[in-house]
């Protein structure tokens, strides 16, 4: 089976969850199996249904003067930042087509990192009861999705750039004391977030089984 | 009478937390209508309405673990 992908580069959260509601529409509708949208968020925090105000620490007056926008949204999971630094890549995909487990699409998510982590030499691993990927003690990837007639939305983002760790502090990421990390930091060099959108995509046709319909 | 009852999300996940009901109690909703989201993990899922009709009872409400199997409400059909 093929999937779309959708490249959005640079956008506003709010922008690119209207563009993924739309292309949901196309799935639903079957237009589409599947599709991958891919992007980098201009800074933001995102409120998940389990999230408390207060695992966000510091008041919305200093989020704004930082130019950090806050959404509530339908994803699961409590509060997360995504900012310029991470690829966040929502797979909208029809499970009708896959597998009908909600678990099963979770760990997968965590595979695509992993895979990918590992193409960097990097050991990526779980860590047992909770979703996402860590290296070592530390965090580098965040998973959270909605899912409606089994069709998937929301996804994964993970931390490339350093400097954009900083901001992981004005929350508690998930509601926990959690450390984050970023390919950059433990590589020790510099990467351009975009260099890594191919192997992304790869590893989400490995993980899955299935072909990027734009990628020859 | 039909019963909204919760599916199995996953294997080995035998429950999940009501997160949000998208209808209140005697609202009218159409067949395949988002009618009640659930959470497990780090996913959040959403029920639809099995038929035309009322809500006639909500059993467990946000907040609330439900088992799979449980019934979650009651939409009372319209013929």
């Amino acid at each position: 089976m093929e999937f779309e992908i959708f490249d959005l580069g640079l956008v506003d959260f709010k922008e690119s969850l209207e563009f993924q509601k739309g292309v949901f529409g196309y799935v639903k509708s079957g237009s589409f199996k599947s599709a991958l949208v891919l992007c980098r968020h201009l800074p933001v925090i995102t409120l998940g249904r389990r999230a408390l105000m207060e695992n966000i620490r510091v008041s919305e007056a200093e989020l704004n003067s930082k130019g950090i926008q806050i959404y509530s949204i339908e994803r699961g999971g409590d509060v997360t930042y995504h900012g310029p630094g991470q690829i966040t890549a929502y797979p909208i995909f029809d499970l009708g087509r896959l597998k009908k487990d909600v678990h099963l699409f979770l760990r997968q998510l965590e595979q695509v990192v992993i895979d990918l982590l590992s193409d960097f030499g990097i050991k990526g691993i779980r860590c047992s009861g909770l979703t996402g990927v860590w290296v070592g003690k530390q965090k580098i990837a965040s998973i959270g999705i909605a899912i409606r007639s089994w069709i998937t939305f929301h996804g994964l983002s993970i931390n490339i750039k350093k400097d954009d760790l900083d901001n992981f502090r004005l929350i508690r990421p998930c509601g926990m004391d959690i450390e984050m990390t970023s390919l950059e930091t433990i590589l020790g060099r510099e990467i351009e977030a975009d260099t890594i959108k191919d192997i992304l995509i790869r590893r989400f046709e490995y993980a899955f089984n299935l072909k990027a319909s734009c990628l020859s | 009478m039909t019963k909204v009852v919760l599916p199995e999300l996953a294997e080995g996940v035998d429950k999940a937390i009501v997160s949000y009901w998208y209808f209140k109690e005697g609202e009218k909703v159409n067949e395949k209508d988002d009618l009640v989201e659930i959470t497990t993990d780090k996913a959040t899922f959403n029920l639809p309405s099995p038929c035309l009709g009322t809500v006639a009872e909500i059993f467990f409400h946000a907040g609330d673990t439900v088992n799979v199997g449980e019934t979650l409400g009651i939409i009372e059909e319209i013929q």
